[in-house]
C-alpha cells in the first residue's frame, strides 16, 4: 500500500498501536429486518416506511429469513461458530431510532469466536458478529451543516431498519495497514459471499476504529477512543494515525486521553471530540420479548458450508500453491477474479509463470469468453516461439474478447511463426551490416541487444519472437 | 436487593426515561417506589437459582418472515401524522451530539 | 340486579343468526346500539369516540352481502366495542393518555380485520386506565369509566370501558386486552364474562404494548357462547405477530356444551385466604360445589408460588413497558411539547403527556433494568415466571382445570383504592396466567354481599381453551338455574 513507510514511522521509538475495529455491513436482502419495506439506498425521503419501521405502536416485528441467512453465511465464512442468537433491546433515546430502543443481539450473538486471516498471514481474531437494525437519518439544519450549531432536524427513517450485521475485531492490530488490510479482507469476503455490496461510500460498510497506543513489550490496553465517521481505507489510514500520534502526545506529556467517541474530519485530517462515555447511557438491554430466538439447526450450518463459495484466503493460498508463488503475489489475481481461470491454466499445462505474467500484465478485470484450454495453448504457443510476445498480446484480446481458438486466431491474424532459417539469414545480414555493434555486444555490451531486436522486428513487422532473436545472437558470440 | 430507592436513583431514572418531575413529586414517587420494591423484596425468600428465566411464555424459535417486498406506508398519510414535517421528513428540534 | 339490556343486543349469536336469516339487519342493530349508547354513555363513559361513519359502512356492507345471498359472517350485524389501545385506521387511538391525543393510526390492529371478515359492525373506542396500566378505568386522562350497574362503583380496570360498554347493553360484544387481569377483573365487577386467551392465541399486531411477554387481546360477552364465538373469530396465526402460535388452534363452539363429567377441578389454595373477600371465597366455593354436581372431580390444589406473581409482575410489566413507551418521545405522532433541542422536547413532551401512574411504572421499570440492578429485580422475576409456569404444569399434572376468585372484591367505590399499592392488589388472582401464559376466564356467578356480581376465575393450561370454555358454560347454566342464590 501507498503510505507503508509513513505509517511504520508514524509513531515514536518505544510506542506501538492497539487497534480494534467494529465494522457495520448493511445486508443485500430485499427487504428491511423486522418488516418487509424495501431495503433501497437513495430513494426519496420517507417512502420505505411501514409501521414497523417507523415504531408506530401497535406494530411488531417479524424478522427477515434472508437476512438471518446472509448473517450466519457471514458468520461461517469468518469462522465463527454459529449458536442460538437472541434478539435485545438496546434502550437509548435519538430521534433517528423510530422506537427509542434498537434491538440488536447482546449476550447472546448469532456468531462468536471467528478470525480473519491477512494476506501476510497474520490472524485478527473477530469477537462476533451479530445481527441489529440500522437507525435512521438525521439531517442538520442550519449551522452550516455543523451539528451544534444546527437550527433543526430532519429525519428520513428509509434506512430505519435496513439489517446490520455488526462484525467486532479483537483488539490485535498494530498499524494502520494491517487495519486498511483487515477491511479489505473482510470486504473481499462480503463480496464472495454476496452478504453485502460493502460499499463505503454509501454507507453500507462503516468502519470504526478502537485505537489506543502503549509502549512496546508491554500488552496493557490502555483509553482508548472509538474514531467514526471513517468513509474510506485511506480516511481509516489517516485517521488511525492521526488519533494513534494524538494518544502518544498525550502520554509522554503526563496527560491522557478521555475514553471518548471522536470524529474523523477528513479535510482538517484530524479528529474532533464526540460523545464522552463516561456519561454514556445506561442502555439497560434485555431479552426482547416480541421476537423468539434463532437457533440454527446442524443442518443449516452444513447447508451453509457446503454452497460457500472460494474466500479470498483460500484462493489466495489455492493460486499459490498452483503458481508455486507466495501469496502476496496473488493479490492482483484475486482482485481481478482471474485466480480460478490461472488455477485452471496451469492444471492444463500452462507454464505457471507465464499464466501469472499474464494475468498480471495482459488482462483486466474478468477473463470474459477466455478459457483455461485457450489460455494453456496460447501460453505453449508463445512457449514454443510459434507466437511473439506481441502477438501474443493481440490473440489475448481477442480470446478474451470473443473467445475461439488461439492457432486459428493467430492465422486469421496472419500470424505466422518465423522460421528460424529465416531468421538466421537476416540477422546474419545485420550483423555484416553492422559489424562495430556487434563487436560491442561480443565485448558484453548487452544494451545493442535491443538495437539487434528492434531492426529484426521492423524488418519482420513484429513477426519475429524477440527471445529466439536473443537466442540466435547468443548462440552465434558464444559458437 | 435492598427493596428501596433513593431520592437521587428515581431523579436518575427519570431523567434515563425522559421524565422531568419536581421536588414535590420526586417525594411522592420515592415513597410510592419503595412501597412497591419492598413487595419486589419478598422474592428474596426464593431459592431460585437452579431456576432458568423465562422471557416468553409460549417458547417458540425461528420465526421468519420471507424477503419479500410489502407496499410501504403512504408518505403524506405517515407525515400528516407528525408534530412537525418539511421536506418529507419529520422536524425536530436540533438534535444535540450525535447517536451512541 | 338486572341490566338495562335491549334484548336484541344482549345476545351476539342470536343477533348474528337473525342478521343471516335476513330476520334483522345490522342496520338495525347498529341503530337500537347507538340509541342506547346515546341515551346513557354520558353517564357511563364506556367510550372515547364512536367510529360512526366506518360503522354505518360496515353494516350496510353486511346487508348487501345478506341481500346478495352471500355468507356475511358468523358475526354478521354484531355491534362490537373496542378497548381503544387496538389501532384502527383513520380513527383515534389513543390508549387514554394525552400524548397520543389526535393520532390517527394509518393502519388496523389484525383483530380488527378478522371481526370486519366476521361481518362484526366496530362502533367504537372504550375506555381504558392509560396505557392499560389500572384496575379501575379511573386513570383515564379523558375522565372514569363508571360502573353501569352501580355507577358510584368502578367498572374495574384497565378494559372498563369494555366491560361497562357489554355490562351496560350497548354492544352483545367487545374487545379488551389483559396484562395482569384487565380482562377479567372488569368483567368480575361489572357482571359479564370475560376472556384471557393463551398468550399467543390472538396476534397482538395493532395491540398498543403495554407488557408484550403477558399482553393478550380477549372478549367479553353476556354469553360464554358469546365469548367462545368471539373467540373462535379472532384467534389464530397471525404472520404479522412473531409470538403467535404457528399450530391451528381447536375451535371452541363446536363442544361448548359437553360439560365437565368426570373432568378434574382444583381451587386454589392460595387464592381462597387472606385479602379475599368472605363473600367472594363462598360464591367461588359454591361454583365449585356446582361443578360438583355436573360431574366433575373437585379437590384443592397448592400452588404456593402464585403469592409470588403480584412482586413478579410488578418488575416484569413496568420493565417491559419502560420500552415499550419510549416511542412516545413527539418525533413521529401524537403530542409534542417543545423544546429548545430534541432531548429537552422529549422530556417535555413525555412528562406533560404521561399521568402519574404510567410515569410511576416507567420509573419503576427503567429501574428494574438498569446496570446494576437487572439481576436483582427483572432477571430475578423472570426466574419466578419460570418457578410460577413449572407449578402450574405440576398441578395440571393431576388436574384439568384450577378454579379461583377473579377479583379479591366486588366493585369498590370510585376513588376507595387511591394508594397505588392497594389497587395492584386487585390483580392478585389474575396476575399468575399471564405470568404462566395460560389461558384463563371470568364467568359470572351471584352476587356478593352488597349485591354486585361476583366473577370466579377458570384457569386452564396452555392452549385449553375448549376445556375452558365448557366448565365455564356449566357455572353459567348453574347460576341461571339458582346455583348461585
Amino acid at each position: 500500500m501507498s503510505d507503508t513507510t509513513e505509517t511504520k514511522q508514524v509513531l515514536p521509538d518505544g510506542w506501538e498501536m492497539v487497534i480494534g475495529l467494529e465494522v457495520h455491513v448493511e445486508l443485500a436482502t430485499k427487504t428491511k429486518l423486522f418488516c418487509g419495506c424495501a431495503n433501497h439506498f437513495g430513494d426519496e425521503p420517507n417512502t420505505n416506511i411501514c409501521p414497523t419501521c417507523l415504531g408506530l405502536p401497535g406494530s411488531l416485528p417479524v424478522p427477515n429469513e434472508q437476512a438471518v441467512h446472509f448473517a450466519m453465511v457471514l458468520g461461517r465464512a469468518l469462522g465463527c461458530s454459529v449458536e442460538p442468537g437472541i434478539f435485545a433491546r438496546k434502550n437509548y433515546f435519538y430521534p433517528d431510532m423510530p422506537k427509542d430502543y434498537q434491538t440488536t443481539q447482546y449476550e447472546e450473538p448469532t456468531n462468536e469466536h471467528g478470525a480473519i486471516t491477512l494476506p501476510d498471514g497474520r490472524v485478527i481474531a473477530i469477537e462476533r458478529a451479530h445481527i441489529e437494525e440500522d437507525t435512521g437519518k438525521s439531517t442538520h439544519l442550519g449551522g452550516g451543516g455543523r451539528i451544534h450549531d444546527a437550527t433543526a432536524t430532519l429525519v428520513d427513517y428509509n434506512r430505519a431498519g435496513v439489517p446490520l450485521v455488526e462484525v467486532v475485531s479483537g483488539p490485535e492490530m498494530r498499524n494502520a495497514d494491517e487495519a486498511r488490510a483487515y477491511v479489505a479482507e473482510l470486504r473481499d469476503i462480503l463480496l464472495a459471499t454476496g452478504v453485502s455490496d460493502a460499499r463505503m461510500e454509501e454507507g453500507s460498510m462503516r468502519v470504526d476504529a478502537n485505537v489506543s497506543v502503549r509502549p512496546v513489550g508491554s500488552d496493557e490496553l490502555r483509553t482508548r477512543c472509538e474514531i467514526k465517521n471513517i468513509n474510506s481505507l485511506r480516511s481509516l489510514g489517516r485517521a488511525i494515525n492521526y488519533e494513534a500520534r494524538r494518544h502518544v502526545d498525550l502520554w509522554t506529556n503526563s496527560d491522557q486521553p478521555n475514553q471518548e467517541t471522536r470524529h474523523w474530519d477528513e479535510e482538517g485530517g484530524r479528529t474532533t471530540p464526540g460523545r464522552s462515555k463516561e456519561d454514556a447511557e445506561d442502555y439497560r438491554y434485555f431479552a426482547c420479548p416480541d421476537l423468539p430466538p434463532l437457533v440454527p439447526t446442524a443442518e443449516t450450518i452444513a447447508g451453509i458450508d457446503e454452497s460457500m463459495p472460494a474466500l479470498p484466503a483460500a484462493r489466495r493460498a489455492a493460486l499459490a500453491a498452483a503458481a508455486g508463488v507466495g501469496e502476496a503475489d496473488t493479490l492482483l489475481a484475486i482482485e481481478r477474479g482471474l485466480d480460478g481461470l490461472a488455477c485452471e491454466t496451469i492444471a492444463a499445462g500452462g507454464d505457471a509463470t507465464a499464466v501469472m505474467k499474464h494475468v498480471d500484465q495482459n488482462l483486466a478485470e474478468g477473463q470474459g469468453e477466455l478459457t483455461a484450454a485457450s489460455f494453456a495453448a496460447l501460453v505453449s504457443m508463445e512457449a514454443d516461439g510459434a507466437l511473439s510476445s506481441t502477438q501474443v498480446k493481440t490473440v489475448l484480446a481477442e480470446l478474451v474478447a470473443n473467445g475461439g481458438e488461439p492457432a486459428a486466431i493467430a492465422e486469421s491474424m496472419g500470424f505466422e511463426a518465423m522460421d528460424t532459417g529465416e531468421l538466421d539469414g537476416l540477422l546474419d545480414q545485420l550483423i555484416g551490416d553492422n559489424p562495430d555493434e556487434w563487436g560491442r555486444f561480443l565485448e558484453g555490451d548487452n544494451k545493442v541487444q535491443g538495437f539487434f531486436v528492434g531492426q529484426i522486428m521492423k524488418a519482420t513487422q513484429g513477426k519475429a519472437d524477440g527471445k529466439i532473436v536473443n537466442q540466435l545472437m547468443r548462440q552465434r558470440a558464444q559458437g | 436487593m435492598s427493596g428501596e430507592i433513593s431520592r437521587d436513583e428515581v431523579a436518575h431514572v427519570a431523567s434515563l426515561a425522559r421524565l422531568s418531575v419536581t421536588d414535590d413529586e420526586l417525594t411522592t414517587f420515592t415513597d410510592q417506589l419503595c412501597v412497591v420494591l419492598e413487595t419486589a423484596a419478598q422474592l428474596n425468600a426464593l431459592d431460585l437459582d437452579d431456576v432458568e428465566p423465562m422471557a416468553q411464555p409460549y417458547p417458540l424459535a425461528n420465526v421468519l418472515r420471507v424477503d419479500e417486498i410489502v407496499p410501504s406506508l403512504d408518505r403524506d398519510e405517515v407525515l400528516s401524522q407528525a408534530p412537525a414535517a418539511e421536506e418529507g421528513r419529520f422536524r425536530v428540534p436540533p438534535a444535540l451530539g450525535e447517536a451512541p | 340486579m338486572s341490566s338495562p339490556v335491549e334484548p336484541g343486543l344482549k345476545s351476539a349469536a342470536k343477533l348474528a343468526a337473525a342478521v343471516r336469516a335476513g330476520e334483522s339487519s345490522a342496520a338495525d342493530a347498529l341503530a337500537a346500539s347507538s340509541a342506547v349508547i346515546a341515551d346513557r354513555d354520558e353517564e357511563v363513559h364506556a367510550f372515547l369516540h364512536l367510529m360512526t361513519e366506518r360503522a354505518e359502512a360496515q353494516a350496510a356492507a353486511v346487508d348487501a352481502k345478506i341481500a346478495a345471498g352471500e355468507d356475511a359472517g358468523p358475526l354478521a350485524g354484531v355491534p362490537i366495542a373496542l378497548k381503544d389501545n387496538m389501532c384502527t385506521r383513520g380513527a383515534p387511538t389513543t390508549c387514554s393518555s394525552k400524548i397520543l391525543e389526535g393520532w390517527h393510526p394509518p393502519y388496523d390492529a389484525t383483530v380488527i380485520g378478522r371481526l370486519e371478515a366476521a361481518g362484526a359492525i366496530m362502533v367504537g373506542k372504550t375506555n381504558l386506565d392509560e396505557f392499560a396500566m389500572g384496575s379501575s378505568t379511573e386513570n383515564s386522562a379523558f375522565g372514569p369509566t363508571r360502573n353501569p350497574l352501580d355507577t358510584s362503583r368502578v367498572p374495574g380496570g384497565s378494559s372498563g370501558g369494555s366491560a361497562a360498554a357489554v355490562a351496560a347493553g350497548y354492544v352483545p360484544l367487545s374487545l379488551g386486552s389483559d396484562t395482569g387481569g384487565s380482562i377479567r377483573q372488569p368483567a368480575a365487577l361489572c357482571g359479564v364474562v370475560g376472556v384471557k386467551p393463551t398468550y399467543g392465541a390472538v396476534s397482538r399486531y395493532g395491540l398498543i404494548a403495554f407488557a408484550s411477554s403477558l399482553d393478550q387481546i380477549g372478549p367479553f360477552a353476556h354469553t360464554v357462547e358469546d365469548a367462545a364465538l368471539c373467540f373462535d373469530v379472532i384467534s389464530g396465526h397471525d404472520q404479522l405477530d412473531a409470538t403467535s402460535i404457528p399450530e391451528p388452534l381447536a375451535p371452541t363452539l363446536p363442544n361448548l356444551h359437553d360439560g365437565v363429567e368426570g373432568v378434574r377441578v382444583g381451587i386454589i389454595d392460595e387464592l381462597m385466604g387472606e385479602g379475599i373477600e368472605p363473600d367472594v371465597r363462598r360464591r367461588t366455593e359454591q361454583a365449585a360445589e356446582a361443578l360438583a354436581a355436573a360431574g366433575a372431580i373437585v379437590d384443592t390444589v397448592s400452588v404456593p408460588a402464585t403469592i409470588y406473581g403480584l412482586a413478579a409482575y410488578y418488575l416484569i410489566a413496568p420493565a417491559e413497558a419502560s420500552s415499550n413507551l419510549a416511542r412516545y418521545d413527539g418525533v413521529r405522532y401524537g403530542q409534542r411539547v417543545d423544546g429548545a433541542n430534541v432531548a429537552t422536547m422529549n422530556t417535555n413532551t413525555r412528562s406533560a403527556g404521561f399521568g402519574d401512574e404510567v410515569k410511576r411504572r416507567i420509573m419503576l421499570g427503567t429501574y428494574a433494568l438498569s446496570s446494576g440492578y437487572y439481576d436483582a429485580y427483572y432477571g430475578k422475576a423472570q426466574r419466578v415466571r419460570t418457578l410460577i409456569s413449572n407449578e402450574f404444569d405440576a398441578a395440571y399434572e393431576n388436574f384439568d382445570l384450577l378454579l379461583s376468585p377473579t377479583s379479591p372484591s366486588t366493585a369498590f367505590e370510585l376513588g376507595a383504592k387511591s394508594d397505588p399499592m392497594s389497587l395492584y392488589m386487585c390483580d392478585v388472582c389474575t396476575i399468575p396466567s399471564n405470568l404462566a401464559g395460560h389461558p384463563a376466564m371470568s364467568v359470572p356467578f351471584g352476587v356478593g354481599d352488597d349485591g354486585l356480581p361476583v366473577g370466579v376465575q377458570v384457569l386452564g393450561p396452555m392452549l385449553q381453551e375448549p376445556r375452558m370454555f365448557q366448565a365455564a358454560q356449566v357455572l353459567e347454566n348453574a347460576a341461571a338455574s339458582g346455583g348461585a342464590a
